[in-house]
């Protein structure tokens, strides 16, 4: 095991994973991933919903998360080697109400003065699109290029091409500081007291980041969410697109292989005060959520529920991604606060990643994701 | 701290076996040899080769499974089969329609 290399990268999820494969294409290949847990993708990377969608994202974000769809999922599997389940099928998000159909439509004028396709279509329309929704479905925005993939397959896939192509990779390795050599970024230090050493340090822990940031003074505004899914048995293939609701009470699509996984809440998330460990899921959310899905998609009410799952959201204190260099500690690059919505935006996160680490200007200007925008408005 | 890198090496190449097409985990059909291949991939844990291969993920949930894939991927590491961390078990503990799950807790009571 190598101690010492050019780029070390803290955390092996998907987007830390993906900025090595990146970074090892570009023939970047003395790359060091350093990933906390005895599991790449352990954090929310594995727990994540799939949708790969820019609908309902904030305009900072719009701009990469589009030129990631345009440019990169579309041949993420013939170009990883493994079949990453991505299907540009849409996103339907569902209204039953008057006031529903007012949210949808601010949101959807929101999208579409970023220069997105979303429309706002009727009953009828959804009906069209998707026969199996209820009858009380009177209305929904539909943004056609949205979709979904498998985030245990992408983030493992990025995985192992960046291990074929020669990146090491360090599981069980929980960094608790870095340390500043001349001014600069330089060690890596983890809970047993190894160090590592490198002339640039990606830092992409999720949540964790925070901690690990302020070692060398740095703070990220953010807070924790625990966020939970559920996956049923296979069922016979009825429908391709992402559905979401106006009312966020659940989202989900149908896999590949014919699970639905869907995401739902029971509405007192805000007060988990579970430790970052523990991913115990609540005993009021998966029943919460197969209400709410049957309520939109009555036929699955004889469908089996065979798991669910809970992971750590990293929420940005403004719900968009903190992404850059770090000016005061030059050799520092931060890329964590994707507030649970960063699986869809990986490909493109990973390949400005390592542009940012040979030291390229980003295909998209991240300048309105700096660490330092965040000013008390007081 | 595991290095992959290092095990990969010390494991060396995958060398075909003449089982290697016998069905381990039934629900989702994955064969011993994909089991195989997957730890020489990287997979050397039993959560990510579940999340790689569906191992372990279907109707059953590996109870049938769970422990010949332990085996294997032990026998591919040349380690003993206790120094693989289990899968973690989910809720709910056996399959339950939506419809059931759904009275539990809430005001909703008959959603449909
Ligand atoms: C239930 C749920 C549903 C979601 N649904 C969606 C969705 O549909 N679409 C979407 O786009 N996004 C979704 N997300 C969000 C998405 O999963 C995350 O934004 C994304 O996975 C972030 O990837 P990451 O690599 O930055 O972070 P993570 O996957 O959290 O990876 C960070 C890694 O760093 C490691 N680490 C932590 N601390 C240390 C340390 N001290 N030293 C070394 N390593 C460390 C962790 O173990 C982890 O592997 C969802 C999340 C959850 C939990």
């Amino acid at each position: 095991m190598k101690k010492t290399a050019e780029v070390i990268i803290i955390g092996g999820g998907v987007n830390g994973c993906a900025a090595a494969y990146y970074m090892a294409r570009r023939g970047l290949t003395d790359v060091i991933v350093l990933e906390g847990s005895d599991s790449i993708g352990h954090g929310g990377s594995s727990r994540n919903g799939g949708g790969v969608r820019q609908s309902g994202r904030d305009v900072r974000e719009l701009t990469y998360c589009m030129w990631g769809i345009q440019n990169l999922w579309p041949g993420l599997s013939e170009e990883l080697g493994v079949d990453v389940e991505y299907s540009q099928t849409g996103n339907l998000r569902l209204g039953k109400t008057e006031a529903h159909m007012k949210k949808l439509q601010q949101l959807a004028d929101n999208a579409r003065s970023c220069g997105l396709d979303v429309r706002m279509i009727d009953g009828k329309e959804v009906k069209e699109l998707n026969p199996y929704l209820s009858e009380e479905v009177i209305g929904a925005s539909w943004c056609p290029t949205d979709g979904h993939a498998n985030p245990m397959l992408t983030t493992l896939a990025y995985y192992k091409r960046a291990l074929e192509l020669g990146v090491q990779f360090v599981k069980g390795a929980k960094v608790i500081k870095l340390r500043k050599m001349q001014g600069r970024a330089r060690q890596v230090v983890t809970e047993d007291g190894t160090v590592f050493e490198a002339d640039q340090i990606l830092l992409v822990a999720g949540y964790e980041s925070r901690a690990i940031a302020r070692t060398v003074g740095i703070d990220i505004p953010m807070t924790t969410y625990f966020e939970e899914a559920l996956v049923t048995e296979m069922q016979p293939h009825m429908f391709d697109m992402m559905l979401g609701t106006a009312d966020a009470d659940f989202y989900g699509h149908q896999c590949k292989h014919g699970s639905f996984v869907f995401g739902s809440e029971c509405g007192l998330e805000e007060a988990t005060d579970q430790s970052l460990t523990d991913l115990k899921t609540s005993s009021l959310t998966i029943s919460a959520g197969s209400r709410a899905i049957m309520r939109y998609i009555p036929a699955l009410k004889d469908a089996k529920l065979v798991r669910s799952w809970g992971g750590w959201l990293d929420m940005s204190i403004d719900r968009v991604p903190i992404m850059g260099k770090v000016t005061e500690v030059p050799g520092l690059i931060l890329a964590c606060g994707f507030t649970g919505h960063g699986f869809g935006t990986a490909p493109a996160v990973g390949y400005m990643l390592a542009q940012m680490a040979v030291g390229e200007e980003t295909v998209v200007d991240l300048s309105a994701l700096r660490y330092d925008r965040f000013v008390s408005d007081r | 701290m595991i290095c992959v890198n290092d095990i990969e090496k010390e494991i060396g190449v995958f060398v075909p076996m003449e089982d290697d097409d016998v069905l381990v985990c039934r629900c989702e059909e994955v064969t011993k040899g994909e089991i195989r291949r997957a730890v020489h991939a990287g997979m050397t844990t039993i959560e990510e080769m579940r999340r790689f291969l569906r191992c372990g993920m279907g109707l059953c949930q590996g109870q049938t499974c769970g422990k010949l894939v332990k085996g294997i991927v032990a026998a591919e590491l040349k380690i003993n089969p206790l120094e693989l961390e289990p899968a973690v078990s989910r809720a709910p503990m056996r399959p339950v329609e939506m419809k059931v799950m759904g009275k539990d807790g809430g005001q909703g009571g008959d959603a449909v």
